[in-house]
């Protein structure tokens, strides 16, 4: 199962901070492993940001995202208590859906 | 408002949907996978990949500007910001000339989200990491160079 | 003439250093490193300890909210500055794995031995270095603070610091062989002069940390392991006293810099 990912929102001046790390290996599929076979990719595709039930934020990744990936980004309003939520796939269908709020 | 921008966040939107009735084995992974830029990520060359994007041939523009470090001690983790000035920026993608693919990733910014964005990638030597923003419906760009002293794609 | 002579040795010193200069200036990872310190990838494990910490474990069914770490049961805030030290309870100096094993098999009933004869990010020593991440976030800014006062204290200074210079293995190689000049590099890695306490405090103050050329948590232990390893010497059994000394000798060293827990390293 997906390990949570660690969100932080912080609410300033009418602008909104949002810094996020997932836990996710982000294999290539160029990598081998120590008996020589590929290690299959695996990574995140697809993720998306919502503030309450906006959305603020969609983004692409491919392979050549680091491992365990982060992200920053701003977005106009929010205020303390609002939610943020941030949703992950990756090309195995894996997914994961993590929120905090506003501080 | 221009209908691309609105497809494309429709777009977004569905994309939890999928992933969910994936997750809970309703479809199969690649149908939820149906919006990701597969032929965009799978570029071998820097045209190809903004052929891909829709780029085209982006002009360089100045109002862009990518925080990234001069020399990075480890290539498994750059990390790179984009800042674009350009009013209506609505996308913007990160690519790695010298990557065996080039598009590490992509943004759509709907209304009222900055053009300011911040992620980490691999690069496997030292490279151009071009910034692709579209704005008010056309494509701009500026580039970098990244030193790296260990690649960061080995294994 | 002498004049002229020394003028021209100046000269050539100065051509002579230059170069060097340069390619310090061209390895200058600073920036580099400042921008992954937001954002450490080592807070996902500071998370998950965190969440370790409270939940209910082991033979006993415990979780480890009680747990003393040298500033009272359950006080986890500023704890790892003040580690290693001696514990009375258990009659021995220990260091922030030690003490977790230690707490883990007094409320949790797990048997110290899975962990000693474990495998580093395997099993509960994997458990172990989310705690160890949870507790030295903690301690994150705090000054190293480790009270050398006890008896057993300066026993394990001492035998940190013989360790230290001891040279061994296939090599002949001891710590200090890497870690007492300023400036030395393996690669473009720049090495901490332990001997220092700048230097102590850099390397002691750092680790536990991230490494991205791997995706790694590693604890001290785990560090010191690789050391050795380094070294090409005999694997030293982990929590065992040479691996506390030496982290008694750094922190000892290293005592009233700020620490910056957890670390990222290349």
């Amino acid at each position: 199962m997906a390990s949570p990912m660690r969100i932080r929102a912080a609410a300033k001046e009418g602008v909104t901070e949002v810094r996020v790390l997932m836990s996710h290996v982000m294999e290539t599929g160029q990598r081998k492993d120590s008996s020589g076979a590929l290690i299959p990719a695996h990574f995140i595709t697809e993720l998306t940001a919502k503030h309450n039930d906006k959305v603020v934020l969609s983004a692409e990744f491919g392979p050549s995202v680091s491992t365990n990936p982060y992200l920053a980004f701003k977005f106009n309003g929010g205020a303390k208590g609002d939610k943020v939520a941030v949703t992950w796939v990756d090309n195995k269908g894996e997914t994961r859906t993590d929120e905090v709020q506003v501080s | 408002m221009n209908n691309q921008r609105r497809d494309t966040l429709k777009a977004g939107g569905s994309l939890g949907m999928l992933g969910l009735l994936a997750a809970v084995g309703l479809i199969k992974p690649e149908m939820a996978q149906a919006a990701w830029n597969k032929d965009a990520f799978d570029a071998k060359d820097m045209d190809a990949a903004l052929a891909a994007v829709g780029a085209g041939k982006p002009a360089e523009s100045a109002e862009i500007s990518i925080t990234a470090p001069d020399i990075a001690e480890n290539g498994a983790v750059v990390p790179v910001g984009v800042v674009s000035k350009l009013p209506k920026t609505e996308y913007i993608a990160i690519m790695i000339e010298k990557n065996p693919a080039m598009l590490a990733a992509s943004f759509t910014l709907p209304e009222g989200t900055a053009a300011d964005v911040q992620t980490r990638v691999k690069m496997g030597q030292t490279s151009n990491v071009f910034a692709v923003v579209k704005a008010d419906g056309k494509f701009y760009m500026t580039k970098k160079e990244v030193k790296v002293t260990l690649g960061g794609c080995g294994g | 003439m002498r004049k002229q002579l020394i003028a021209a040795a100046i000269g050539a010193g100065v051509a002579l250093a230059s170069p060097a200069v340069f390619a310090q200036q061209d390895l200058n990872f600073d920036e580099y490193r400042a921008m992954l310190e937001d954002g450490n990838p080592a807070e996902l494990y500071e998370m998950e300890g965190e969440e370790l910490w409270k939940t209910a474990r082991g033979p006993k069914n415990a979780t480890l909210e009680q747990c003393d770490l040298g500033l009272g049961p359950g006080v986890v805030q500023g704890a790892a500055a003040q580690l290693p030290r001696y514990f009375a309870d258990a009659d021995k100096v220990q260091d922030l794995e030690t003490r977790l094993m230690y707490c883990m098999e007094k409320q949790q009933g797990i048997d110290p031995a899975e962990i000693v004869n474990g495998k580093f990010l395997q099993g509960e020593r994997r458990q172990m270095a989310a705690l160890v991440a949870y507790v030295v976030g903690q301690s994150k800014g705090e000054k190293i603070a480790v009270d050398l006062s006890h008896p057993k204290m300066k026993e394990m200074y001492a035998l940190g610091e013989q360790a230290f210079y001891y040279r061994t293995g296939a090599m002949d190689f001891a710590c200090s062989s890497c870690h007492s000049q300023d400036g030395k590099r393996i690669r473009a890695t720049q090495l901490p002069n332990i001997t220092k306490p700048e230097g102590a405090a850099a390397g002691w103050g750092s680790w536990p940390a991230y490494r991205v050329s791997n995706s790694q948590f590693w604890t001290m232990q785990h560090r010191l392991w690789d050391c050795f390893r380094q070294q090409r010497t005999a694997e030293p059994i982990f929590a065992s006293d040479v691996t506390i000394a030496l982290s008694v000798f750094m922190a000892g060293k290293g005592n009233g810099a700020e620490a910056q827990w957890p670390g990222v390293k290349r």
